[in-house]
């Protein structure tokens, strides 16, 4: 089988990672920019970490034969602190030249404060004027309903986004009906214990298609599996789909959505 | 929707593990009034949250998630933090 893998953070894997993901079958990974585990001082350590992301990780993976893409921004986790996202946010243009950059994200809300809403639309903004696409964050569990639907006010309200431009990640059952009914492209994540089981994604998908939707298994330093998305091929072939609608849903879509950036392209 | 599978096979493919999660569920119950010292409103959330497991309507996942989500939709003034906790403490 074939598959993108469309959000890992592989600056927290091991070298064994990209082993087992190529061997499964990735074509390529993409990184949203993400929030270290700790809270970074100053615009220079995100400066630091964009060009860990455009420069060393894209050829690390190549030495496996991946194509790595990335996506910059300062996480909604560090979006309290609105005087270091604008600084942040200053710095992204520098990076959008980059030959693996595809967009804005993984931008969104963490607990719904003012702040972060502020740096959210300062993010959307940013995209909107350099015409990049945007990744989103929606935030986690008893937080995730009201976060989602700021979200989409915020995007809805800026004139300037296209809906099928932006993808919403991380919906689960109470989320992606809202997500898709916008127009927006919507994203599963596979995790262990949060998100979504490989189970019930592929119980999302039964129920609600798979025309704009993708799955990931963002995996990072926390609990996650680098593999849940041939694990999640492995689960829907269990269930009777057939290979070519597995084919549609972890290689096709997002390669569909991807490629609305013509930087991103597939070796293999 | 798409219905891929017959109720047999869905119980061919995962009642066993559907009955390892049932008997976790209940050992955290038995382990949590096992416990002393009072309970947080998490454990309120969760029984309520339990009920729609037994009520008999469709999307009983939506409904369990809706039950532990916060329903609020003003932002707030400040992020307490960066974490989440799996329940909104405002239902207790």
């Amino acid at each position: 089988m074939r598959y993108i893998e469309p959000h890992g953070h592989m600056v927290s894997r091991t070298t064994d990672d990209y082993q087992d993901m190529v061997t499964a079958g990735c074509a390529a990974v993409c990184e949203p920019a993400f929030w270290a585990g700790f809270d970074r001082s100053s615009v220079h350590g995100f400066r630091d970490y964009f060009r860990q992301l455009t420069e060393y990780e894209p050829a690390r993976a190549a030495k496996y034969g991946l194509p790595h893409y990335c996506w910059l921004c300062i996480n909604p986790k560090e979006s309290e602190d609105v005087a270091l996202a604008t600084d942040v946010i200053g710095i992204i243009p520098e990076f959008l030249k980059c030959p693996t950059v595809l967009g804005i994200g993984e931008i969104g809300l963490n607990k719904n404060s003012r702040n972060e809403m502020k740096v959210l639309e300062m993010h959307v903004d940013l995209a909107a004027r350099h015409d990049q696409l945007i990744l989103v964050h929606t935030p986690h569990l008893e937080d995730k309903l009201k976060g989602t639907k700021l979200i989409l006010d915020v995007l809805k309200a800026d004139s300037r986004i296209r809906p099928e431009r932006v993808l919403i990640d991380h919906v689960e059952e109470h989320t992606v009906r809202i997500v898709l009914d916008r127009g927006h492209w919507a994203g599963m994540t596979l995790y262990p214990i949060s998100k979504c089981t490989p189970a019930r994604a592929v119980d999302i998908l039964d129920q609600h298609g798979s025309e704009r939707l993708w799955m990931n298994s963002a995996c990072d330093w926390g609990e996650s599996v680098p593999l849940a998305i041939p694990r999640t091929a492995l689960e829907m072939r269990r269930r009777g789909w057939t290979a070519e609608a597995i084919d549609r849903v972890v290689y096709q879509n997002p390669v569909r959505f991807l490629s609305q950036n013509p930087r991103f392209k597939l070796t293999l | 929707m798409l219905a891929r599978m017959t109720r047999q096979q869905v119980l061919d493919l995962y009642f066993m593990d559907a009955r390892c999660k049932l008997i976790e569920l209940a050992a955290f119950l038995d382990r949590v009034d096992r416990g002393t010292g009072d309970a947080d409103f998490r454990l309120t959330a969760f029984r309520e949250a339990m009920k729609h497991l037994a009520d008999g309507e469709p999307k009983r996942a939506e409904a369990v998630l809706l039950s532990l989500s916060d329903p609020t939709i003003e932002p707030i003034a400040k992020a307490p933090g960066k974490g989440a906790v799996g329940a909104w403490p405002g239902r207790a």
